[in-house]
């Protein structure tokens, strides 16, 4: 398929609007010179991956990001620096690194890798315009049925990561401390 | 009808609603309010029982000045309003006001409400951290403490619900709940309330506390942070908060009635005249919902800050979560 038949494709400009947003947000959270405005980027950039995901109708998968990420783990991240340090403007603190080199050259060999990873697998596929999503009923069967291994499995590597946060963030009280927290 | 113009009629319907709505709340709350506190509440405004009070009130708003603190952080600061109103507007896709008046009737339905109005909260924390300001900040954090530990028992207590009529659209939980003796050949349904009282009081307690209403209302204590995260918002962004709020008790409320209420439906009326009243019944069940919660706000004081957290956690969750095991097992056994 050459470039003019892409871009004939009305669907194709949603897609390069919201995939533009979304690359120039992810940009920002690493640029951005403030903390929360860093944060603030990274729920663009997640909203612009669910509404990819929606382009594709996975609507559970993009409900689920919108649910769990922005609703949940970015309010996390933000509660968490708000409640440490969250200078208004411009902050003050050196957020930047000596080896920003070295990350960029890591960072682009990721890139290389997964894109040649998509390309060579899928680089001639072409797909059908994808008109309808799978019903959350099936995914829920197949998630519960043929891949409930998987799924326990993460479920259990999940709730050992969380036991393990919460160990190492734990501080035991001293004997003394002990005693009067009982009297309480 | 083509897609475009039903968009624009939805459009047009949803935004005459959301003010409408938000000042009728407005008004009963300070109506009922008065009458419970032995005052009349307003009464000169439009000139009998001072129904115009809040459209006074909403034209002051839009002449004040938009004012920006100068230590704020003037692009999130103005984004913050519109990011709640959009959790708020987003609900109104899926609700059912009637046999086939739901705007989108979504596959996903009450998940996609959780999930849209979840991102209020992003807004409520951007407004009080960018007020530059300590009250604004402090209330910021709290909301979000507690946005957060109560979003959790209102998703498991819809999945009783999801449970009983297996399938997350709204539209379809009403149909569930009409024809739930279908099989033994009976006309009555059954709403949901029956069954999972437990859901619906937790579901309750807990959208009272997303919505930051006595006696949840510490992000916004008056005695001890001013306002919370609106200290500085003036004029139409503090009225977009102010409308996003009431607007929200509306969808919130809606949504507890269609999963628990039966929603537009009314035991023995066919659909066909359902298609007219039908919005009407949902509106009276989204009132006495309301009712219910202006009632709770001028009866109970405000909860501590460890309370609070304490009820979330170590109550409402597990019930939940013992809820959806009973429903699980009766579902499968019977």
């Amino acid at each position: 398929m050459g470039f003019e038949d892409w871009i004939a494709e009305p669907l194709n400009w949603v897609f390069a609007v919201i995939a533009l947003a979304t690359v120039v947000s992810g940009f920002r959270v690493v640029t951005s010179p403030n903390v929360v405005h860093a944060a603030l980027f990274l729920v663009a950039a997640l909203a612009g991956t669910a509404a990819l995901f929606l382009l594709l109708a996975a609507e559970f998968l993009a409900w689920v990001l919108v649910l769990v990420y922005i609703g949940a783990v970015i309010v996390l991240f933000l509660f968490g620096i708000m409640i440490t340090r969250a200078p208004t403007g411009r902050d003050e603190s050196n957020l930047d690194h000596k080896r920003r080199l070295p990350a960029a050259l890591v960072s682009l060999a990721l890139l290389a890798l997964l894109l040649w990873g998509l390309i060579s697998q899928w680089g001639d596929t072409t797909i059908d315009r994808i008109t309808a999503g799978t019903p959350t009923t099936v995914l829920g069967e197949g998630l519960l049925g043929r891949f409930v291994f998987p799924f326990e499995v993460v479920g259990f590597v999940l709730l050992a990561a969380l036991v393990g946060g919460i160990t190492i963030a734990r501080r035991d009280l001293s004997p003394a401390e002990e005693k009067e927290w009982e009297s309480k | 009808m083509s897609p475009w113009l039903a968009l624009a009629i939805w459009l047009l319907v949803v935004a005459t609603i959301i003010p409408v709505m938000g000042m009728a709340i407005g008004y009963a709350e300070m109506k009922i309010s008065a009458h419970m506190q032995s005052r009349i509440g307003p009464y000169f405004a439009g000139g009998r029982f001072g129904w115009a009070q809040l459209i006074a009130d909403g034209v002051k708003f839009f002449q004040k000045e938009d004012l920006v603190p100068d230590n704020a952080d003037r692009p999130v600061f103005k984004m913050a309003p519109v990011l709640v109103m959009v959790g708020t507007v987003g609900l109104f896709v899926v609700i059912p006001f009637g046999p086939g008046l739901t705007p989108q009737n979504l596959d996903l339905g009450i998940f996609y409400a959780l999930a849209i109005s979840s991102i209020g909260t992003i807004g409520v924390l951007m407004a009080g951290w960018s007020s530059g300001n300590k009250y604004s900040l402090i209330g910021g954090l709290r909301a979000a403490g507690q946005l957060i530990a109560y979003e959790l028992p209102l998703v498991l207590a819809v999945v009783g619900v999801v449970i009983l009529a297996g399938t997350m659209s709204l539209d379809g939980i009403v149909q569930a709940q009409i024809s739930w003796f279908s099989e033994a050949g009976w006309a009555w349904g059954m709403p949901f309330v029956i069954v999972q009282a437990v859901g619906l009081g937790v579901f309750f307690i807990a959208s009272l506390a997303e919505l930051s209403r006595i006696p949840f209302d510490m992000p916004i204590a008056e005695s001890e942070l001013v306002m919370g995260y609106l200290t500085e918002y003036s004029g139409f962004r503090f009225l977009f908060f102010f409308l996003a709020e009431f607007a929200n008790m509306f969808t919130l409320s809606a949504i507890a009635a269609t999963l628990f209420l039966g929603g537009y439906w009314v035991p023995g009326v066919p659909d066909s005249i359902l298609q007219f009243v039908g919005p009407l019944v949902l509106l009276g069940k989204i009132a006495l919902f309301v009712f219910v919660s202006i009632w709770l706000r001028w009866t109970f004081p405000r909860f501590r800050e460890d309370q609070l957290q304490t009820l979330a956690w170590k109550w409402l969750v597990p019930i939940s979560l013992a809820n959806i095991i009973v429903t699980g097992i009766l579902k499968v056994v019977i």
